[in-house]
């Protein structure tokens, strides 16, 4: 593994519960409550300055059920970490980064309107790339792909779609 | 009621004369109003780039007199949504449409506009007729050039031949 | 006629914070945005104080799709991510899918993917360039920037079949290989585009109107470029020269002799400018990789690998493995093995980056791409508050932002 991995594993080792590396990007599986500390950990101490992406996956059927992934960037060591944290349907919260990166006040709010994924901190969670009075969260593999929600009355003999 | 569609009665009907005289108004109208479209370009996706090239050489919309675009809708009498119309998209399509002044044509162009494209899902609306009448569909993803400007010839011919009201409802 | 229509956006501020300023919509139908965009600006005469920027409005839903497709059956969607550089977005997530797979391209496949990039690249930045320019009363430089940009759009319909949208990347390779007298024509087309691009630069770059209108207009420093994700020319015309393709090389870019431009201030004029030499750099790039496919880039286009790439078609009509083979390849996807992967490619506006989640099948269990432009407009209010109003046209032009790739 790559020496700078290594040193972060061994630094964060107390936060992190897995690491390992994948297709040169360095994986740390944590606990969502732990998150802030290993965000600032990589920040200040290994110079992950830059925020990539925060995503999540829908494990339908499993428990825990949402899968939410971060991405980080080191311009100065040109590497990349992935954080990866598991939260379950009925409490999906994870604290916010925006008060340490700017770049997450859009991503959480895209995942939050996609999977409904809380975050704790970010007090903008307004629909980004969804419209004001879409129910639901599209993203989930239990939202029916072709589930149309339209704002606007349509003209005769159309219907919206259903599945 | 929509103009357009609104057929002559036949108990308006004077003579022949009125016949000949208000076919004779509709290709005058006709004829000017085909060469003088003034399109308002609604550009959301992809097709913009097709419709930049078709306005732009070697294709030019101008020649067919369909080339300064108003942006406007008060401005204009060519609505052409260019580009997939999402459901948060679509309270603007309507809005716009609803500002523009009669005589109105709408072309869709491209395939999202036409039917919602390969986007067959929660975001996009499955064409653009339903929510707004639509004169010619131009598909493609994005068409080329060449179709489009079919697509405006026919819009053309169909302006030719359709009837213009302008004083009132007979004539 | 008498219709509510609903507003599907809930604006961060809808009342003036003091007496004197007034609030005023721009978009998402709007000439000079470039793509649906909606700024809700909170104006004190003609300075900007407050920009509330909302995107959204061509959300498609490329990631729910996914998850209903093939691997192979994504490449048309990912073309019209960012539409501008379609190849980019091929190339980018058949690389990903590549990473997942295991597999190792020919070197013939990485250099026609590197060259199309940045021949892609080419036509966006003259796409952005020319846009803003319009914007801006040039329409001259416009119509010089389309012309090549036509030319660009012909010359990849003879290869790939369209102009805007190619489809042309696949799983192991590419879809077909170079026609004769293609690169004949390439460097027809590159000749032209210097020409017409010393045209530009002689008719914009010293103008006093472009640099009263560009210089010092949208700054961004590097510290908030680095902070809310800012990646590509903006970032790079803050001064920072950070660029994918040096720092992470993928495909050929390692065996390239390439610069770097950065810019000094993060205005607009910077990042015209350094639009303008990645225009040039990319077409030196174009030119060395035409040597490199001469010298070492002989062979096949596609890998020979019955997992994800099409036998030849005498074979599937031929013998019944082959047959069976392409059905399966079809109908089923290429059997992607299990596992998580994120590969990010150097896109024209940035760090452009797959996100993919496979359970191993033909189908992907997760895609998410990581589209720059969307993340540009998390400080796009940076670049907008405290200009005049009608500053707002060319600095949103120069940020680029494609609505495709912004609102996936």
């Amino acid at each position: 593994m790559n020496p700078l991995f290594d040193r972060i594993r061994e630094r964060l080792a107390a936060k992190v519960n897995e690491a390992a590396e994948a297709h040169g990007v360095l994986v740390l599986r944590i606990d969502a409550a732990a998150l802030l500390d290993v965000v600032r950990g990589l920040k200040d101490d290994f110079r992950f300055d830059m925020f990539s992406d925060v995503t999540a996956v829908d494990w339908l059927g499993q428990e825990p059920r949402f899968e939410v992934v971060w991405h980080f960037y080191s311009t100065v060591h040109r590497l990349r970490v992935r954080i990866k944290a598991r939260v379950p349907e009925g409490e999906p919260r994870v604290p916010s980064l925006v008060g340490l990166y700017g770049a997450a006040k859009f991503m959480e709010r895209e995942c939050h309107e996609m999977y409904g994924i809380a975050f704790a901190g970010n007090e903008d969670l307004r629909p980004i790339l969804l419209y004001e009075g879409f129910m639901g969260h599209p993203l989930r593999k239990d939202y029916p792909k072709a589930l149309e929600q339209p704002l606007v009355p349509y003209r005769e003999g159309f219907e919206p779609g259903r599945e | 009621m929509n103009p357009r569609t609104i057929p002559i009665r036949p108990e308006a009907q004077k003579s022949g004369a009125f016949e000949v005289l208000c076919t004779r108004k509709d290709e005058l109208i006709g004829w000017a109003r085909k060469f003088s479209l003034f399109p308002y370009p609604f550009v959301t996706a992809c097709c913009a780039m097709e419709f930049m090239a078709v306005s732009s050489t070697p294709y030019d919309t101008d020649r067919f007199g369909a080339a300064l675009p108003r942006f406007t809708p008060r401005q204009s009498d060519l609505l052409m949504v260019v580009g997939t119309v999402t459901h948060k998209q679509a309270p603007v399509l309507l809005k716009v449409w609803e500002q523009m002044c009669e005589p109105k044509w709408v072309i869709a162009f491209g395939v999202c506009a036409t039917s919602g494209g390969f986007y067959n899902n929660y975001a996009a609306v499955q064409g653009i007729d339903r929510v707004v009448p639509v004169d010619v569909y131009i598909p493609g993803c994005p068409p080329r050039p060449e179709m489009v400007i079919d697509g405006i010839m026919q819009l053309q011919e169909k302006i030719a031949n359709q009837q213009h009201l302008i004083v009132n409802d007979r004539f | 006629m008498e219709l509510k229509l609903p507003n599907p956006v809930r604006p961060a501020f809808t009342a003036p914070s003091r007496v004197d300023t007034t609030i005023v919509n721009i978009g998402p139908s709007h000439p000079a945005t470039h793509g649906t965009i909606q700024i809700i600006a909170e104006l004190d005469g003609e300075r900007v104080l407050r920009a509330d920027v909302h995107c959204g409005y061509l959300h498609r839903g490329f990631e729910k799709e996914c998850e209903a497709h093939t691997w192979h059956n994504l490449i048309p969607y990912v073309d019209r991510l960012n539409y501008c550089s379609a190849l980019i977005n091929d190339f980018a997530y058949c690389g990903a899918v590549e990473t997942l797979m295991g597999i190792e391209i020919t070197p013939r496949a990485k250099y026609l993917r590197t060259l199309l990039a940045e021949y892609s690249r080419v036509a966006d930045h003259m796409t952005c360039v020319a846009a803003a320019l319009m914007e801006l009363g040039a329409m001259t430089a416009f119509l010089y920037l389309v012309t090549i940009r036509d030319y660009i759009y012909e010359h990849l319909a003879d290869l790939t079949g369209a102009r805007v949208t190619y489809s042309f990347g696949r799983i192991g390779g590419l879809a077909r290989d170079l026609p004769d007298g293609w690169l004949t024509r390439l460097e027809e087309i590159l000749a032209q585009s210097d020409d017409f691009l010393g045209r530009v630069h002689g008719l914009v770059d010293r103008n006093r109107i472009f640099i009263d209108r560009m210089r010092d207009v949208g700054c961004i420093s590097t510290a908030d470029a680095v902070n809310y994700g800012y990646t590509g020319p903006i970032l790079r015309s803050t001064g920072v020269p950070r660029d994918l393709r040096k720092d992470t090389p993928y495909l050929a870019y390692a065996e390239l002799d390439f610069e770097v431009p950065t810019g000094i201030k993060g205005d607009n004029y910077d990042r015209y400018y350094v639009r303008m030499r990645e225009i040039d750099e990319s077409i030196h790039m174009i030119r060395q990789l035409v040597e490199l496919l001469r010298e070492n880039g002989q062979g096949p286009i596609n890998v020979e690998d019955r997992r994800c790439v099409l036998p030849p078609k005498p074979l599937v009509y031929g013998e019944i493995e082959s047959l069976i083979n392409h059905f399966k390849l079809i109908m089923d996807g290429p059997q992607v093995p299990a596992g998580d992967v994120y590969v990010a490619h150097e896109g024209a506006n940035g760090e452009l980056g797959f996100y993919l989640v496979s359970t191993g099948g033909g189908t992907p269990y997760r895609v998410h791409c990581r589209a720059p432009s969307f993340v540009h407009m998390g400080g796009a209010h940076l670049m907008l508050e405290g200009y005049q109003l009608a500053d707002i046209v060319p600095t949103f032009g120069s940020i680029n932002m494609i609505g495709g790739e912004c609102d996936r």
